[in-house]
């Protein structure tokens, strides 16, 4: 019998998309002075939702004045104990709002529904929960160290977790006591601005969460304002590079969170049914769109064709389309730009020798689509082994022992993530050891928690978020 | 580990090869298979997936009497409700099976002649097991010969923990002859056999030895059937199809209530071995109750109204 | 319109065991009165059979709360701060004295206790660079059943100081109320029944803590004492020896006279740990 689903769409009813908005600047929403608009489509449809205001340089001297006004007038001197309550009331408020966010973010971002409903939101909540009870026991924070926090914040985030990566810069650096002025990307920007209502419900101080809406040109100004005093970026190691030489010679701390190519390793003797999930949540969670994928499999060479029989089967299973349907598993590639990307990338792995394979799928009409795909006989020369794709692409390649696994996962100017299969728990450990990543995953992948530190070794940025260790960004 | 389409019947000519190739199998790791099964548990089934995923349930159900208490009068109005789910509604289909000890199978055949119900007994002193082995092979000639056309047996668990694969192995064999034409379902009693591990290599061992069907649990012991468990023993199903050809059925029982946990069970077998196992020749549930809460969500889908217990059969 | 004030119907003070609210098996009360002497209530007077089943009750309370994830323990104390917040006038009432200031110190203390839940292990668990192939990690883990006697001076923070600690680990308690003053904990334990927490968790005994006291100082399926309420030195001093029986971990009461007003530091929270280490080697 031929168990078809039917469509199980989630109502957008539930979030009120305004058809424009302006900046979040010292508690209030207000149009930029000197910047332009500009819209941020439905990747899924193309549909544009709403126009956005583009800050320009006067906008944000606007928002980081007011973020340092309020620093200095109206948070920084809060009790610890005072400013955890005002970051306990946006995770109850984001709690209580969150199907909306959830439908939002799939929306404005193309991932599915499912994966914002149960991964995302979950986390972003978690994120402030944990933060607000850090507020009041900085002390505890970074043994030997007088915690005081360091001022204005600049927080550039990227487009493919925007409320995620929102709840991963503000919750630390407000339970630290800085205020901060957050760039969305600018595909993505809807969600950043529903939590800027959220500070409203909150009653947040005006001006220590500012939100300044725009592209790349918007981002530049933020960070290299100088009166920011930390400066907080994640997106690609190229504009990392770049921030990292504008803050050179000035005061200004920097933390970076930057591209990945991660190695997810298989032994002879892994769980194979299990491995095989964690090769598919590596790679096409999230549409491939995540800087820690496992966009590599390193598969030993003893088992490579069973563990790809089982995969390709497996791949078979997943579901390509609506973001708003519940059962959808693979959403829409973000934009434009992105999916021409990992085209190009995809057919220089073609022309590189490598054989691509991906299950049949029907694709929609409109809104930008890539089907989850493999490539096999990569070898560590290809550009498709070196180069981030982000993308739902996996780059599979062979080793022969443990050693070899190891020379090749660390064979990249990266090192954000790694994964490890194998039911040997001395292998796990003695492989961790070894790997130059900043997050090792055994015989698991892509799991984040609010209390487990995350970032990279290399040029995947240096500082963590998460944990004790995600305070140190924000502490003087 | 890596096996080709070979002939597995040399695994068992010994304790030790048999024990070599069950514990060769690859490992599952819990917190990977918990996590797979409850992902596929978020898969939303409405409308019309539902509408057919219900009447396939119930064409899938084991009806099941299996209480000291039971009667030939309780036995027959079980086959009632089973040949007849919803009286007021002749598009409902009937069940696959009514499931009893074998002290009441020849009440049972005689309930059901004529509908194509399968007569499913428990045998092989059900549910422990520990009898002395010429008495399990009794209790099952016995439930043949008055009529059982499938016969639900136990695993010995007692072998099967202290490693005695070989034996519980040969116990399988010679039930499976008892059965004649009867067709074998092996209880594995996955809430004994306490890991994933153990999971797969019982059901490997059931399949070796010539079960027609795996089986999760006699509903006596908790936990029962768990969507995790049927996860392991479907893949396992699958790679022995891969391995041998034969098509063996996976039958859960105990613990399945309600209409979206058995809606779970079928996307489950869906996204694992594939639709062609969406069939009562190839699935079953091993049930009570679920039955009327199938019926209680098909009222809800005919009508739109939400129904109640005085609307469905109780006995 | 009535031409009378209309009467109140005044509240029955209970035990409170494995999340229900019974009176003492023994039929007991005694007379809880105000400061002015005024009658108040009959509370509850526990028995050693009530203590007897508050162990029980918490001792099964023990492994689903300790088994918790740390951001669950977390969410439930956080929700039990917003209900005592929304109770924050009837706890002024029956708190008398400096209540507001006490009232709402209690609250924040409960939310700073709340926000330790999954910070404990970070902070108080670490990696051992041990000199040789093995990973190393120590752990804590809560220590299990503690029996708590409840500071008399302070009904309320004093209470919170003492119980919010042990439980946020993973701890089950068993509570000896402030004899005197026991309104308070019996307010809480409504607060309590009403939120997410498991029943068992925390049970609340009113009563004569000299005759309680030792049955839960000796009783072998409690792990732990904090005997912070106990005035009476010689007292004090009885229960620490009956507590080695079964070598509990066991806190004495302060020389001097407790600010429960100040920042606890952690050692509430650490007298109640175990610490866990876990060698593995490492090697392909």
């Amino acid at each position: 019998m031929r168990f078809e689903y039917a469509p199980a769409p989630e109502s957008p009813s539930i979030v009120d998309i305004r058809s424009s908005y302006g900046l979040f600047v010292n508690g209030e929403f207000t149009d930029a002075k000197d910047g332009e608009l500009f819209k941020t489509i439905n990747p899924a449809s193309e549909d544009v939702l709403a126009e956005v205001a583009a800050a320009g340089p006067s906008d944000v001297d606007s928002a980081v004045a007011a973020a340092r006004d309020a620093y200095e007038n109206r948070w920084r001197d809060l009790p610890g104990r005072e400013r955890g309550k005002y970051l306990y009331r946006l995770a109850r408020l984001i709690q209580e709002r969150s199907r909306e966010l959830a439908v939002l973010e799939s929306i404005d971002n193309g991932k599915p529904i499912r994966e914002s409903r149960d991964v995302d939101l979950p986390l972003v909540a978690a994120h402030f929960f944990y933060y607000a009870g850090w507020a009041d026991k900085l002390r505890y924070a970074v043994p030997g160290r007088e915690a005081r926090p360091l001022g204005v914040a600049a927080q550039v985030i990227p487009w493919n977790f925007p409320l995620l990566m929102l709840a991963w810069k503000i919750a630390p650096a407000l339970a630290a006591g800085n205020t901060v002025v957050l760039k969305p990307a600018e595909t993505t920007p809807l969600t950043a601005l529903h939590f800027a209502e959220i500070c409203q419900q909150a009653d947040l101080p005006p001006g220590v969460v500012n939100i300044v809406t725009g592209a790349g040109e918007t981002g530049r100004l933020l960070v290299e304002h100088p009166g920011v005093d930390k400066v907080a970026f994640t997106g690609s190691t190229e504009v990392g590079r770049s921030i990292a030489q504008s803050v050179s010679g000035t005061r200004k701390r920097l933390t970076l969170e930057l591209g990945g190519k991660a190695a997810n390793i298989v032994f002879d003797d892994a769980p194979v049914d299990q491995a095989v999930e964690g090769i598919v949540n590596g790679i096409f969670f999230n549409q491939g769109h995540v800087c820690c994928a496992g966009s590599r499999l390193l598969v030993q060479e003893s088992v490579a064709d069973e563990v790809l029989d089982t995969l390709k089967r497996r791949m078979a299973t997943l579901r390509v389309g609506d973001p708003l349907d519940k059962n959808t598993d693979v959403g829409a590639i973000n934009s434009a730009a992105q999916l021409a990307r990992i085209r190009e990338l995809s057919e220089a792995g073609t022309a590189e020798g490598a054989q691509r394979w991906s299950a049949p799928c029907e694709l929609p009409e409109r809104g930008f689509w890539f089907v989850p795909t493999i490539f096999t006989g990569v070898s560590q020369a290809h550009r498709i082994a070196r180069e981030e794709i982000f993308g739902p692409v996996l780059s599979v390649l062979t080793f022969r022992t443990p050693a070899e696994a190891v020379e090749k996962a660390n064979n990249t100017p990266y090192g954000l993530s790694a994964g490890v299969w194998t039911e040997k728990g001395s292998r796990i450990l003695a492989i961790a050891d070894k790997l130059r990543a900043g997050v090792v995953w055994a015989n698991t992948f892509n799991k984040f928690d609010p209390t487990a530190p995350f970032g990279g070794y290399k040029e995947s940025g240096y500082g963590r978020e998460g944990g004790r260790q995600g305070l140190e960004a924000y502490l003087a | 580990m890596t096996r080709t389409v070979a002939d597995l019947s040399d695994v068992a000519r010994s304790a030790a090869t048999l024990r070599t190739f069950l514990h060769g199998l690859p490992g599952v790791d819990q917190v990977g298979a918990e996590a797979r099964a409850g992902a596929l548990a978020t898969r939303s089934i409405k409308t019309t997936a539902k509408a057919r995923g219900i009447d396939l349930a119930i064409r899938m159900i084991d009806l099941t009497a299996l209480e000291g208490a039971d009667t030939p009068g309780k036995v027959r109005a079980m086959c009632a409700q089973a040949r007849s789910p919803a009286p007021s509604d002749p598009s409902c289909p009937s069940v696959a099976a009514v499931c009893i000890y074998p002290s009441m199978v020849r009440t049972a055949a005689d309930a059901v002649a004529g509908s194509g119900i399968h007569v499913a007994s428990v045998a092989t002193a059900f549910p422990s097991g520990q009898a002395p082995p010429a008495v399990k092979l009794a209790d099952t000639r016995a439930a043949v010969a008055d009529g059982a056309d499938e016969i639900d047996m136990v695993l010995n668990r007692g072998a099967f923990l202290s490693g005695r694969y070989l034996d519980a192995y040969e116990e399988i064999l010679a039930v499976k002859e008892a059965c004649g034409a009867a067709h074998l379902k092996v209880i594995l009693e996955t809430g004994e056999l306490a890991t994933y591990d153990n999971v797969r290599r019982a059901s490997w061992l059931a399949m070796l030895a010539g079960a027609d069907f795996i089986k999760t649990s006699t509903g006596k012991v908790s936990p029962a059937a768990t969507l995790p468990v049927t996860l392991v023993m479907l893949e396992a199903v699958r790679d022995f199809r891969a391995a041998t050809g034969q098509v063996i059925g996976v039958k859960p029982a105990g613990g399945i209530r309600t209409t979206k946990d058995a809606l779970r069970y079928l996307v489950l077998v869906n996204e694992t071995v594939g639709e062609d196992w969406l069939d009562p020749d190839r699935f079953r549930f091993g049930a009570s109750t679920l039955l009327n809460d199938l019926l209680l969500q098909r009222n809800k889908l005919a009508t739109g109204r939400y129904s109640g217990p005085d609307y469905v059969t109780l006995d | 319109m009535p031409d009378h004030t209309r009467l109140a119907i005044r509240k029955t003070y209970k035990l409170f065991i494995g999340g229900a609210f019974p009176r003492s098996e023994s039929g007991r009360s005694y007379v809880v009165t105000s400061v002015n002497g005024d009658f108040l209530a009959n509370a509850a007077l526990a028995s050693r059979k009530d203590v007897r089943d508050a162990v029980v009750a918490a001792r099964k309370a023990f492994p689903g709360w300790a088994g918790a994830t740390a951001y669950n323990r977390g969410q439930i104390l956080y929700r039990i701060a917003e209900l005592l917040e929304g109770r924050r006038d009837q706890f002024i009432a029956e708190v008398g004295g400096e209540a507001a200031a006490e009232v709402d110190a209690a609250i924040d203390r409960w939310v700073w206790y709340a926000g330790w839940a999954d910070k404990l292990a970070q902070v108080y668990g670490n990696a051992n660079p041990v000199a040789g192939p093995f990973f190393n990690l120590s752990a804590p883990e809560p220590t299990g059943v503690v029996g708590i006697v409840a500071p008399p001076d302070s009904a309320l923070l004093g209470l919170v100081s003492v119980l919010a600690p042990v439980i946020v680990s993973g701890n089950t308690a068993v509570v000896l109320a402030a004899e005197e003053r026991p309104l308070p904990a019996v307010t809480l334990a409504e607060v309590l029944a009403t939120s997410d927490l498991p029943g068992g968790v925390v049970n609340l005994l009113t009563g004569r803590v000299a005759e309680t006291a030792p049955w839960l100082a000796g009783h072998l399926d409690v792990n732990g004492l904090d005997l912070t309420g106990v005035t009476d030195p010689e007292l004090a001093a009885t229960l620490e020896r009956d507590a080695a029986e079964n070598l509990k971990r066991v806190t004495r009461p302060r020389v001097e006279p407790a600010d429960w007003y100040a920042e606890p530091g952690i050692d509430r929270m650490v007298a109640y740990l175990e610490t866990k280490t876990v060698w593995h080697p490492k090697g392909v």
